[in-house]
Parts: C-alpha cells; structure tokens; sequence
C-alpha cells in the first residue's frame, strides 16, 4: 500500500477493457518511472481514452493489473484519484470564477490545509505571471493562459504524475512551447508526465513514447530508438507508419 | 482581368466589446487552395462564417466570383460548400439519407454530381445504411465532405477539418482536398496546424483577428531573415535555458529533437558551436537551418507584439 515501496508511478500489466464484444483495450502492458515524461500516442479511436480513463479510476478494467501513484486502480481508485493530477483539453476550470479562486477551490477539494491554500496559492499565481490576472474571471483569459492555469491548477496537490490530455490543442506555436516548459520544469521537480498529443513534434519532446493501435501497444521506446529501429528520421514518420500498418 | 474569385475588403467584426475581425483583406484566385492558419481566437472561424453568408460583417465587404456576400447572398448560398469544424449532420438519420437529404434542398440529385464525391463516398458506401451517429470520426469526416459537396459547389470552406484528429487522418484528408482541386474547385481551409500551411498554394496567418502575412508558403519561408540554427544536446531542457541566456541570442525554441536558435548576426556554425559549447558546458551540434513555416509564424507573432 505504501506507495515508497513502488518502483514506477505507472505500472501496468495486462491491462484491458471490454465493451461486450469489442475489445477497446488489449492486454497493455508498460511500466513509467519517476519524473518521466511518457507519450501516449494513438490514432483516434485506438482506445487511449479508454486506457487513461482506467488509469485515473474513472472505468473498470476487465481484466489485468495497474498500479498507480502507489495504489491499485481497481481495488483503490478514490486513493488513485487523490494522488493524480488530470488536464483534459476541455478545462476543467470554472468560468465563472476568479484565478485565485479557482486555484483555492481545487486546492481544497483535494485537501490541501487551510494554511497551506494561502500561501500556494499566491505561490502559484506569482510562478505562472498571472499577479494581475488574479482577480480576473477565467473566462475573461486568452486560451493560453487559461491552459496554463489549469495545468498549474491539476499539480496543486503535489500530485506524483499528471495525466494531460491533449493540453495544447489549438494554441498559438509560442504558448504551446511555453507550456512544454512547464512540462519540463514539473519533471525536473520528479513529476512524472502522462500525455496524450496529436502534434508529433510534441511527442519528441518525450523521455519515452508509446504507439498505440487497435487496443494494443505497438512500439514503445525513447524517440531516438523508435526512430532508429523503423529507420525514419522523424515522430510524425514513425507515427504513420505504425498506426498505418 | 484579375482572375480573383474571391475579394475580401477590409472586413472587421465586432461582437460587443470584442473585436473578433480587424480589417481582413486578401483575394483567392480560382482553383487555388487558400489556407487561414492560426490558433484558437485568432478569427479563422469568424471570417468563414462571414464568407459563407452566415453572419454579417460589422464593416468591409466581400464578394465571391463578383457576388456580394450581403446583398446576393441567396445566389450565393448555391455556390458555396461548407463543413464546419464540428459535426453538424443528422445523426438520427442514415449515411445515404444525410447525403439524399443535402442533394434535395440544393435541389438536386446524387447521381448527377456523383463523380466529384465518388473517390470519397465509396469508402463509406458499404456502411450507407448505418445511423451517422454511429460513425467514427473518419468516417463522419467524409461524409460531411460529400454532403458539402454534392451540389458541386464552386468554392468550399473546411473550418478546421484536421482539428483534433490524428496524423493518418490529417495526411489523408489533406490528399483529399488535392485531389478535389483539381476538379478546378477553389478551397478555403482553416487549421491550428503550423506543418498543414505547406500543403496549401497560399497562406493566410492569423493571430487576434488580423492577418499577419499572406503568402505562398515557399514565399514565406525563403523571406525568414534572421540567420537561424539548430542545436542539440543531451541536456534539453538545460540548453534551451542556457541558450537564451547567450548575448547573440535572439530566440530560442524547442523543435522537435533540436532547439532553433536564430541570433543577432550570421555566424559560421561551427564558431558559433565552438560558442555554445562553450557557454553551455554541453556537447552540442550545431547546423544552420531553413526557417520552416512555424519558425516563421512565431516570428512575425513577435514582431506583432513589439
């Protein structure tokens, strides 16, 4: 139970989900260490949704094990859910509140202290540049402070790995760099990283990559490797080679 | 005679307070394929709508093959195609039906125009009879392609078709519209996607309701101005912090495996690694570069913001 005695922040072994006779999730299995940046990469419809959704606690997998954060999913996914962080590209942000009040809400919900809120709070804020915002309706940011904000919002807890969901979908080229920096600098502080993204330069950004086709994973390697072995020069060849089959 | 098909004059929108569109102007010719390229909230959306008779501008104006967009807009209606960016047919309703149902109010028939949609329709003729709901997303994809075209429309706007779809899709919607162009067909396509720009004859970028630049993507490209360079190490993230902290720097920006460094002067490569190496403490590789379509974008985004 203790979660020291983890090797990996992710491990999964078998995994797979059934909806009656379809198989969306085919026997995965991988392992993700501490401070990783791991791409999760598949065509639409490979069943990647599925698979995260399994790893977050959110659906019952049919069959296999994961663990993560320290815990199992199937027998502990309130305790999962505690020790994760999630970013969908639809934000989970509340419109009609302020930025701090935002950050507060989401703070107390996973059970952050009282104290603690304060002073994370005008931490947070300080870190993202956002002292003037402060008191603005979210609704009022450009998108990408808006995406920025929720990535800062899915880590107020501390979380041991964030999941992010197609984070940068549809920002302009210079915020979604600034965003991958954040990425960096929450793996260089050992946050591990769980991402999904259709921009394949994004995926060479990864420590490692996963390719998921029809259910199961098909490659699974640093870019560099997964670029050498199918002898293509870059992610976006090595993609369409495999989901292409 | 300017072989422009479609004039855009100085057009703006305003919703409230908000100004979506601040004065747009540019032309498309016949048979080209016209790209807007930029991100969420950059107007791409805003303008189509305008274009495809939908919503008025606030001022400006704009015609298609010498009609107006306000005043003519019924004549028009019959000459525009249009997919917009989500999913918009009858979902209760079947393929065919969705496609017989789009062919009557234009009024006419499938079979009249079915050689422009063949190449497309034929790979979900087999499921015709299933419930457009039950689609997946390539599939959908295509059929609302032939519903937007079956009454062979002489323009057509896609708003962001390749929008949260994965790379083997993008690459065969993309070989779509190539082949549809040749059907002397002009097309409007909006995209957040940076690489899609060099699929297109021209190029329009986007960013907070202006237009940024028009051009051919080659155009575009070969005018970058700022010597540019590609430099890697085994530290990634420690480099790119490091590298915009050199004096010659003017930016620095991860690309995929490499970072690209564009700085104040022209520099041999290899000094200029002999540089890096130097100040970063890393054993980089340097190579000097051409500027690509996002290298470009993001340049003129900060010039915008001087």
């Amino acid at each position: 139970m203790n979660k020291s005695i983890d090797k990996y922040v992710v491990s999964v072994k078998d995994l797979t989900k059934k909806f009656g006779s379809f198989t969306a999730v085919d026997k995965i299995s991988f392992d993700v260490s501490k401070g990783e940046i791991f791409g999760f990469l598949g065509a639409n419809g490979a069943g990647k949704t599925t698979a995260i959704k399994m790893l977050i606690g959110l659906s019952k997998p049919t069959s296999g094990k994961a663990r993560v954060a320290g815990y199992d999913v199937i027998k502990n996914p309130e305790k999962v859910k505690y020790r994760i962080g999630y970013m969908s590209q639809k934000f989970s942000l509340y419109d009609d509140l302020k930025v701090f009040e935002n950050i507060r809400l989401y703070a107390g919900i996973y059970g952050v202290s009282k104290k603690e809120i304060k002073n994370k709070t005008d931490v947070l804020i300080k870190d993202l540049g956002m002292v003037d915002m402060k008191k603005k309706l979210v609704r009022d940011l450009p998108l990408g402070w808006k995406q920025k904000l929720a990535f800062a919002v899915s880590m107020v807890h501390n979380p041991s790995v964030v999941f992010l969901d197609e984070p940068t979908s549809g920002v302009d080229p210079i915020t979604r760099r600034q965003f991958w920096e954040m990425i960096y600098k929450a793996s260089e502080k050992g946050t591990t990283i769980f991402i999904t993204t259709h921009y394949l330069d994004e995926a060479e950004y990864c420590t490692r990559a996963s390719i998921m086709v029809d259910g199961e994973i098909k490659a699974l390697d640093t870019p560099m490797e997964l670029k050498n072995k199918l002898n293509v020069k870059s992610m976006q060849e090595v993609f369409v080679k495999l989901a292409r089959g | 005679m300017s072989s422009d098909f479609l004039n855009i004059n100085n057009i703006s929108k305003s919703f409230g307070s908000v100004e979506a569109l601040k004065e747009i102007t540019f032309s498309v010719e016949k048979g080209e394929l016209f790209g807007l390229i930029g991100p969420d909230g950059s107007g791409k959306t805003t303008l189509i709508r305008i274009l495809i008779t939908m919503l008025f501008p606030s001022t400006g104006n704009a015609q298609i093959n010498g009609l107006d967009i306000v005043k003519d807009f019924k004549k028009l209606r019959n000459l525009i195609g249009y997919m917009p960016g989500k999913f918009s047919l009858y979902e209760d309703l079947t393929v065919e039906e969705n496609l017989k149902f789009f062919a009557t109010i234009f009024n006419t028939k499938i079979k009249d125009n079915y050689y422009l949609i063949k190449d497309i329709y034929q790979q979900i003729e087999p499921f015709r009879n299933r419930k457009a709901g039950n689609l997946s997303g390539g599939m959908k994809q295509k059929l609302a392609l032939s519903c937007a075209l079956i009454h062979k429309p002489d323009i057509l706007f896609l708003d962001e078709p390749t929008t949260g779809i994965d790379a083997v899709s993008r690459v065969e919607l993309w070989e779509m519209l190539k082949r549809l162009k040749q059907q002397n067909l002009t097309i409007v396509v909006s995209t957040p996607y940076m690489d899609e720009a060099q699929l297109c004859d021209k190029v329009a970028f986007m960013q907070k309701g202006e237009v940024l630049e028009i051009n051919t993507p080659q155009r575009i490209v070969e005018d970058f101005d700022l010597p540019i360079y590609s430099v890697s190490g085994k530290d990634y993230y420690k480099l790119l912090l490091a590298l915009r902290k050199m004096d010659i720097t003017n930016t620095a920006f991860p690309f995929g495996e490499s970072i690209h460094l564009t700085i104040k002067e022209e520099m041999n490569p290899e000094d200029l690694n002999g540089k890096i190496r130097k100040f970063t403490d890393q054993n980089t590789v340097t190579k000097r570069i051409k500027a690509n379509i996002e290298d470009c974008f993001m340049a003129k985004m900060l010039k915008k913001d001087e």
